[in-house]
């Protein structure tokens, strides 16, 4: 199990090195969809299987889909991916890349100089989330649904095309109906 | 099964956050932006879940879905955000976007 768990940490590194390093969106988000995957396997190795289903069914489906769309819809052809190439210049990625890198050493040695404690690793009933969801949490289940909601109307009302109103001797542009 | 420690957890999820973190900081392209947004909220949620395996609660698993529900509207959002700029500049570089002229 031990095993396992340490080669989807590292499928999921290495796919995730490769969504930030590759030019063609689609790509990326294949790549994404991988690392998306092994994390989902790491979550059924310590114990949470129903957090496994939804990630591989919302991240990994329902996320993911959604940027592929826009993806179609955008339509980038050839130009953007050599664009894109030529923005991800090594000189442009050294600095920060070294910078996080240092943060990133003074967390993992903040972490590793703690004690090791091992994860229990005991299936958690997916009963359980439900019951602690819709007791101790229900005010947080009832902010999310707003926040949905929100989504729902920030999203349509900023996706929308402004309409062009052609008047007959006028032409506004951009009024809205 | 019980000899994956909480620190190897905790190490992947912040190794995970910063490929994010650094994916915002190296591309100019929005759409790359939002995922790598997408991979940090991930990460974070990777991070709770071992503190909910470490202590046998059900709150971590609680709070990944909370974490969830706010990467799909942040999505939703953002992507709506991301059409508009691209109708408005014809391109996706964030820098064309930085001056506020409405």
């Amino acid at each position: 199990m031990t095993i396992l768990f340490y080669i989807a940490a590292i499928i999921a590194i290495i796919s995730t090195i490769m969504v930030i390093t590759r030019a063609n969106v689609i790509h990326a988000l294949l790549y994404m969809v991988v690392s998306l995957l092994a994390t989902a396997v790491m979550f059924f190795l310590i114990g949470a299987p129903f957090i496994a289903a939804l990630e591989i069914m919302i991240y990994a489906g329902a996320i993911t889909v959604l940027f592929v769309f826009v993806v179609m819809m955008l339509n980038l052809g050839e130009e953007a991916v050599k664009q894109e190439k030529q923005w991800l210049s090594f000189s442009g990625w050294i600095f920060p890349a070294f910078l996080s890198l240092i943060l990133l050493l003074e967390v993992i040695f903040i972490i590793s100089s703690s004690g090791s404690v091992p994860v229990s690793g005991k299936v958690i009933d997916p009963k359980l989330v439900g019951q602690s969801l819709f007791t101790t949490y229900l005010i947080g289940v009832e902010l999310s649904a707003i926040l949905l909601l929100a989504g729902i109307v920030g999203a349509y009302h900023l996706a929308r095309r402004k309409k062009k109103v052609v008047h007959r001797f006028l032409e506004l542009e951009g009024a809205e109906e | 099964m019980s000899s994956i420690s909480l620190n190897t957890g905790l190490v992947i999820a912040s190794i995970l956050f910063f490929l994010g973190f650094l994916g915002v900081m190296i591309r100019r392209n929005i759409l790359f932006m939002l995922i790598s947004v997408e991979i940090m909220l991930n990460a974070a949620g990777l991070a709770f879940i071992f503190a909910g395996a470490r202590y046998n609660a059900p709150d971590g698993q609680v709070m990944f879905i909370f974490i969830l529900t706010m990467a799909a509207a942040e999505v939703a959002v953002g992507l709506a955000l991301l059409i508009q700029v691209y109708q408005k500049f014809k391109t996706l570089d964030s820098d064309a976007a930085s001056n506020m002229r409405g």
